[in-house]
């Protein structure tokens, strides 16, 4: 299973032509990110007061940030005073560690699972897996994703790169391997297909010793843990199980109870649209023996994983506000062409460009490419619930890229490099950078140009190439707007700093 | 008032008859425009690039052209944002708290040519005439970063002669995005297909905005597919009048070498 | 040195540039927002409508009775529902099911999910319901029961006293909320996104929700 997770993947560019080439592709994204877009711009629109909300949700999440060592050691001490128990990793490696020790001490051999996107990120099934525990997803797109050997490629909807049709075959072939079969004659209907989950899942959920969840949002002063859901899979593995184990990313903590008021109406409708999702569970430790509501035994592993790296960029750190909506996602026109895989992590889309290659460094060519995985058109910072000036986070990590300086990496200040194959790019930044700093230079170049313009190719070699394969190039005019001034405003000689740079 | 022209290196290079047309439409409205000379490019492609430090100078070139200006009016979404955005930020990040102070008057007074229409000179009617079917594309700059609402439409409706059609999912970027439209070709090329087809169904004559480095994409788009579609900047529209100072004419087809 | 150790000293170590002196309390937070997006004057009867209608707009089926209707209310829709067993929270209200012909089945801590899953309905009351969402919560009350029982059953009937328990927003709901209980927020019936990005009703959670308000 290890081996379908983003290891050697092309760099985004490629991938993304790859994916613009997949017209199946193309049409699954563009009718799914086309149906959202425009309902959750309604489901906005109904509150009057949403630009207050944003605001809000940022400025929590700020201050949470701010302070996040004491916001964490208050919500440790409130989760283990309801008779929770925490522990704390710092990377991938230790976060699977305590949950395989967690699980394998409870003598089981699988576990349920809520939709986690750290869990996910941390790869905890293939780790489970190795050490001969089953995880069973539950939520419905992340088992067409499971089932079908797949990755996942969209934060809230895992498997929209799947039309019905393909659900349909997957679940067919290979509900079997993994439990109760696909009902016979199963239709590409959504109703029949939720339906067959429906029945496949119910047997694991009520045998179901240990759950495995994540969470949206953890309160420092009261302990409680908040999962947002639609199915009722999230219930079923939060509720039903003895042991209860949630994996959380520990900028995932808010201050107060009284600011849940404000997530609580940004999340739904930036998700799916809605007033309100089906359904919110909220907990607060363990529930006594004598009221045995839920699970008897409750861990919660805080995880940095690179977190902290990304607090330490202080135009970077705003990436943790995310609450992982995907309103980004599906607005993006990128995103939209490209699929949520040639993102290469678990994280897709404007958020995952930004987060990722603040978790893991920019030193793989892959992770340096996400940066420019945009056109900076500015949707993504316009959905978005917590104000992340997108945009703005892209081009300082263009600048990480291609000027390096220092970082923060697994909690240690270093400097790095420029990022290799840039050279020639920063030669022809910095010659123009010269040229534009050196007007008479420029009016030169300009000259040469308009003489030469009836030679000047319609299709250009080398890098040129990629602009004139699908577009052609306009005329050089016979005279530049500067010497037109010049011409008809009888300018004469050098003007005011129209000399060289300083 | 003293009045700068901020005409934009792709603008001043490859496209001087938006820049000529820009001077005729406010020397029409009775505006003194003056070429402060020693201007040149605002620095976006270094900057957008991860090239903040090439970046600074050209911020500082920029703000000594046109500090001393009352208003700086540009043919560019994307030009005026990025000195009212990110021209204080290159300064600040740089250190250089004076630039940045001085970055950040200069941006303040900088305006996109329909703001300066609209909220300047407070016209929405500039006497052109334009006989052709018009679609409008609102760049994202434009759109999102400054704000820019529907003050080009307003403009546009008041055009003589001009009919405008909607274009569907106008909102969309038209896949340009600088560096990006080589850097992501293909992701590129697939936005810049889909807008020409959105433009093409519209049956307009011309697709108009306010920034000729999307108009250089969306027209080399369109006139690579064979379509008869101009791409036509803001100003030589509203520049364009009765008596046929029709500007654009002057570069022929203009947009690409078709 | 510990998992918590190493991250808490990240932390710091990241957060140098916030000033010592600075509290938490001392980073501002605008809630400039709504308590309520409905018009102070909103009358009762006016929320209680809007609560039908959001809850209606879900899928949920929304009835109406009193005290009186309520008994035979609750034993039509078992009976529509053909129900043959109905679980029933420790502390509900005995004259709510007088006239109902299921059988009550009654929760027991030692109650396996596999013999909730045998139980046709479930019939509770709520802990407050929120009018602009749609949304009923639960907390657990004995009038609720344990959250599996509103779960496994494919056929969930709650009980809304109206107007006491209807509240007009979000915020005003986490008011009256005690969050050291377990709660569960419902807004209509199981739901997924996921095929599509449309949504469809009716997954794991129970596939028929009826929301009865109650007046009092």
């Amino acid at each position: 299973m290890s081996g379908r997770v983003h290891l050697g993947m092309p760099a985004f560019p490629e991938a993304a032509a790859s994916a613009t080439r997949n017209a199946r592709l193309r049409g699954n994204l563009s009718h799914a990110t086309g149906t959202i877009r425009a309902k959750r711009a309604q489901a906005v629109a109904e509150l009057s007061d949403w630009d207050a909300l944003r605001a809000a949700g940022a400025a929590v999440k700020d201050r949470t940030l701010r302070h996040l060592d004491h916001y964490l050691e208050r919500l440790e001490e409130a989760v283990t005073a309801a008779g929770g128990t925490v522990h704390w990793a710092a990377d991938a490696a230790e976060a699977n560690r305590i949950v395989t020790d967690l699980v394998r001490a409870t003598g089981e051999t699988e576990v349920v699972k809520v939709k986690s996107m750290a869990t996910q990120e941390i790869d905890l099934n293939a780790a489970l897996e190795r050490a001969g525990i089953r995880a069973y997803e539950t939520d419905l797109a992340e088992l067409i994703v499971q089932l079908g050997d797949d990755l996942p490629s969209h934060i809230l909807v895992p498997a929209i790169h799947r039309n019905r049709g393909e659900i349909r075959d997957i679940f067919r072939e290979e509900m079997g391997r993994w439990g109760r079969p696909a009902p016979k004659g199963l239709t590409d209907d959504p109703a029949e297909l939720a339906e067959a989950a429906r029945l496949h899942l119910r047997e694991k959920f009520l045998r179901a010793k240990v759950g495995v969840s994540g969470a949206n949002f953890m309160v420092a002063e009261t302990g409680t843990l908040v999962v947002v859901e639609s199915e009722g899979n999230g219930r079923m593995c939060l509720t039903l199980p003895e042991t209860l184990i949630s994996v959380v990313g520990i900028e995932k903590v808010v201050p107060t109870w009284q600011d849940l008021e404000i997530f609580l109406q940004l999340l739904p409708r930036s998700s799916t649209a809605e007033r309100m999702n089906p359904y919110t569970s909220m907990w607060t430790g363990t529930t006594d023996s004598e009221t045995a509501d839920g699970p008897r035994v409750f861990h919660l592993v805080l995880l940095d994983n690179g977190r902290t790296d990304a607090l330490a960029d202080t135009v970077g750190r705003q990436a943790l506000r995310c609450i992982r909506c995907s309103a980004c996602l599906n607005v993006c026109p990128v995103y939209e062409r490209a699929g949520g895989h040639a993102y290469g992590s678990a994280y897709p889309g404007p958020i995952g460009a930004i987060l990722t290659p603040q978790l893991r460094g920019t030193a793989s060519e892959l992770d340096a490419s996400l940066p420019y995985a945009s056109s900076l058109c500015g949707a993504c910072y316009e959905v978005c619930p917590v104000a992340i000036d997108i945009p703005q986070v892209l081009v300082h990590l263009r600048e990480r890229v291609v000027e390096g300086g220092e970082v923060t990496v697994r909690g240690q200040r270093t400097t790095i490099r420029p990022a290799r194959g840039h050279a020639a790019e920063r030669a022809a930044m910095r010659a123009a950078r010269w040229a534009f700093d050196h007007p008479r230079a420029l009016l030169a170049g300009q000259r040469l140009a308009s003489r030469t313009r009836r030679l000047h190719p319609r299709r250009l070699p080398g890098p040129g190439r990629a602009w004139t394969a699908t577009r052609d190039l306009p005329t050089v005019p016979a005279e530049s707007f500067r010497d037109w001034w010049r011409r008809t405003r009888n300018v004469r000689g050098e003007a005011r700093g129209e000399g060289g740079g300083r | 008032m003293r009045v700068a022209l901020f005409v934009t290196c792709v603008t001043d290079t490859l496209y001087p008859g938006t820049g000529r047309a820009t001077v005729d439409l406010l020397e029409r409205l009775g505006v003194a425009v003056d070429f402060p000379l020693a201007q040149s490019c605002c620095g976006q492609p270094q900057f957008n690039t991860g090239y903040r430090r090439e970046t600074e100078p050209l911020v500082r070139r920029h703000v000594e052209a046109f500090r001393d200006y009352d208003h700086v009016v540009t043919p560019s979404g994307s030009c005026a944002a990025m000195v009212r955005e990110n021209h204080p930020r290159v300064a600040a990040r740089g250190g250089d708290a004076a630039l940045e102070r001085v970055a950040t008057e200069v941006a303040s007074r900088t305006y996109e040519l329909s703001e300066f229409l609209v909220d300047v000179l407070g016209v929405t009617d500039v006497g052109a005439y334009y006989p052709h079917t018009v679609t409008y594309h609102p760049t994202c700059h434009g759109m999102r970063t400054l704000g820019l609402g529907d003050r080009p439409r307003r403009l546009l409706e008041n055009v003589r002669g001009l009919e405008l059609v909607e274009l569907p999912a106008a909102d969309q970027c038209c896949g340009f995005g600088g560096t990006f439209a080589v850097k992501n070709a293909a992701v590129s090329a697939a936005m810049g297909a889909d807008k020409a087809r959105n433009i093409e169904n519209t049956g307009a004559e011309a697709v108009c905005a306010v920034d000729n480095s999307c108009l250089m994409h969306i027209g080399g788009t369109l006139s690579r597919r064979g379509s008869t579609v101009r791409a036509v900047h803001l100003a030589e529209i509203l520049a364009a009048t009765e008596d046929g100072t029709e500007r654009a004419a002057e570069d022929g087809t203009r947009r690409s070498t078709r | 040195m510990s998992g918590r150790d190493v991250v808490l000293a990240r932390i710091r170590r990241a957060l140098t540039d916030v000033p010592r002196s600075e509290a938490p309390d001392d980073v501002p937070v605008p809630r400039s927002y709504e308590r309520a997006h409905v018009p102070d004057g909103e009358t009762s009867d006016a929320l209680v409508d809007l609560l039908a209608e959001n809850l209606a707009d879900y899928r949920a089926l929304v009835h109406r009775t009193d005290a009186d209707g309520l008994p035979t209310l609750l034993r039509r829709l078992l009976l529509e529902h053909g129900s043959e067993t109905v679980l029933v929270p420790p502390g509900l209200p005995t004259w709510w099911l007088e006239s109902a012909d299921a059988t009550r089945v009654h929760d027991r801590a030692a109650s396996t999910p596999a013999e909730l899953d045998a139980v046709d309905s479930v019939v509770t009351g709520c802990a407050v319901a929120i009018a602009e969402t749609g949304t009923i919560v639960l907390d657990g009350g004995p009038d609720q029961g344990r959250r599996r029982i509103t779960l496994i059953p494919d056929h969930h009937v709650c009980v809304v006293r109206v107007p006491d328990q209807v509240v007009a927003s979000v915020p005003r709901a986490l008011e009256r909320l005690d969050p050291t209980r377990p709660l569960t927020w419902i807004s209509g019936p199981s739901a997924t996104s996921d095929i599509e990005l449309d949504r469809v009703e009716g997954v794991h959670g129970p596939r028929t929700l009826e929301v009865v308000l109650l007046t009092e």
